[in-house]
């Protein structure tokens, strides 16, 4: 199994973190891991970017010309990478920001979630990208969906940051429902 | 130890400090500054000097004095301030100081820019600065080589009393792996007979100067100092080389790719095979001797001049064919260089 995932959207959005949970997720289970952030000069609530890569091989490049998941928290992020995504590769739509009437390659699965309405709902604002990480979860082989919420979990404790952990719970398992 | 998350840039600094380097001192620049901003709060964890100098020039005279009391002391830059540190390697050649400089390489001629490049090879390889020198280079390849080498580069500066730098790049030094960080170890910064500490009435005094002025046989002890390290410290790795028709060549980040285009050009029956550089100076010229099958040979670095297709001339005595796959913007693509692989093995090149 080699998986290669994008994550993209706002600065801000805690696609970093994404991409760190995701990586510390696969290296418990003993796999290769390898995580790449977009940097240079940035700014806050400019875009930003990761690319993880979870293989049991050696991971070669950093980057990711056709990635299988592409998990995307707005709509400049999905402008820069739908078209990168492999046939039949899965697209996480944030569907609070993209707008409705957006077409998308039809040639790939796309999943609409309202990760920043959920995130509100759940009054954890910045639990956003764990929605997305539960519809990650749910619609892909990546891992499994228990497995998922420990690793997500296990991440924010070994922080210091376990006392969000019930609300952060909250928003991945919305997400898993995908609503 | 356990295997942890850490950015190559945080392993390499957290695993100068496990080889017992205890004197830093840098100024910050993209895309090395995670270096400084590590050891900024963990040297003083074990006890050792973290300066921010006003300048790189500052930065790496501080460590040629700690070099010269004995310490373990490294400093580190990129593209821009990497050139201003040229004098102070010289001055460390000079005077037979053992310090390791790292230059996590950036795009770039000038100021160039922050992303990632390997245009620095000529400078790293061919001694940057003035003078008839030239220094030990180590390349990683992965976070876990930035961490293992370390202690490496100090020991090989140490056996030579010789600077050693270290070739990392942006992507190397940027990206997160997990990585295992070596034991620590304890460094005397007593252990050696020429360290200068300050000397009672009556004692020999010792010197750090120029060994120019000293030596009795200079030309001699350079030449010799200069052929063993050649003969005894060629390090590299040969991936499927044996019967490979043609050999790719390629280190740092380069190489990485490189191995995912012998695997997937041999799945397709094209004999691929890498030579990775992991000392860029001395060349490795004994890993072509395993090079029996190959026509010819492509060096893919992140530069446009194809900076080590002279060294692969020369490694070679010049009886084949070497090209280059350059890029500079973007890290190279495994399918682009079985594609050029393809062109060079059909235009009868070889």
């Amino acid at each position: 199994m080699a998986k290669e995932i994008i994550c993209a959207g706002f600065g801000g959005q805690g696609i970093l973190t994404t991409g760190m949970i995701l990586i510390s997720a696969g290296m418990e289970q003993d796999k290769n891991v390898l995580f790449y952030p977009s940097y240079g000069s940035e700014m806050r609530g400019g875009t930003a970017n990761c690319t993880v890569k979870i293989s049991d091989k050696l991971i070669a490049s950093p980057n990711s010309k056709h990635p299988d998941i592409l998990l995307t928290m707005n709509t400049p992020a999905i402008d820069k990478f739908e078209e990168r995504l492999k046939p039949g590769g899965l697209l996480l739509v944030n569907s609070s920001i993209a707008p409705d009437d957006r077409t998308y390659r039809d040639d790939i699965t796309v999943v609409k979630v309202p990760a920043t309405d959920i995130a509100a709902e759940v009054k954890n604002p910045k639990g956003a990208n764990l929605v997305m990480l539960g519809a990650l979860a749910a619609h892909s082989e990546l891992f499994s969906v228990e497995y998922m919420e420990e690793a997500i979990v296990s991440f924010f404790e070994k922080k210091g940051k376990g006392k969000f952990n019930e609300k952060n719970v909250a928003c991945y398992r919305r997400g898993v429902e995908g609503k | 130890m356990a295997k942890v998350l850490l950015k190559g840039n945080e392993a390499l600094a957290e695993a100068a400090l496990a080889a017992g380097c205890r004197f830093y001192s840098g100024y910050p620049i993209t895309p090395q500054t995670e270096i400084l901003e590590y050891l900024s709060w963990r040297m003083e964890d074990v006890g050792g000097e973290f300066i921010q100098a006003e300048s790189e020039l500052a930065g790496i005279n501080m460590v040629l004095g700690a070099a010269a009391a004995g310490a373990r002391a490294l400093t580190t830059s990129s593209g821009p301030g990497f050139s201003l540190k040229q004098e102070g390697i010289s001055y460390l050649v000079a005077a037979d100081l053992p310090a390791v400089i790292v230059d996590v390489m950036r795009i770039g001629t000038g100021l160039g820019d922050i992303s990632q490049g390997q245009g620095d090879y000529w400078q790293l390889t061919r001694g940057g600065g003035h003078g008839d020198y030239r220094t030990l280079v180590l390349a990683p390849d992965s976070v876990q080589e930035n961490a293992d080498m370390m202690a490496e580069a100090f020991d090989l500066a140490e056996k030579y009393r010789h600077p050693v730098l270290i070739a990392s790049d942006a992507a190397i030094g940027q990206m997160i792996e997990a990585v295992e960080i070596p034991e620590f170890i304890e460094h005397d910064i007593d252990k050696f007979d020429w360290t200068i500490k300050g000397c009672k009435k009556g004692t020999e005094q010792r010197k750090i100067q120029n060994i120019y002025y000293t030596h009795p046989d200079y030309e001699t002890y350079l030449a010799d100092k200069y052929a063993e390290m050649e003969e005894q410290e060629q390090r590299y790795e040969n991936i499927q080389v044996e019967d490979a028709e043609l050999v790719l060549v390629a280190y740092g980040i380069s190489s990485r790719v490189c191995r995912e285009a012998v695997e997937a050009a041999r799945a397709e029956g094209l004999k691929l095979g890498l030579i990775r550089p992991v000392t860029l100076w001395p060349f490795p010229v004994k890993a072509f001797e395993e090079a029996k099958a190959a026509k010819a040979f492509l060096t893919v670095e992140m530069n446009i001049l194809g900076q080590m297709v002279d060294d692969v001339k020369l490694a070679t005595c010049g009886k084949y064919p070497v090209d280059h796959y350059g890029s500079i913007f973007e890290i190279p693509e495994y399918d682009g260089i079985i594609e050029k692989a393809k062109e060079m093995l059909k235009k009868g090149e070889v």
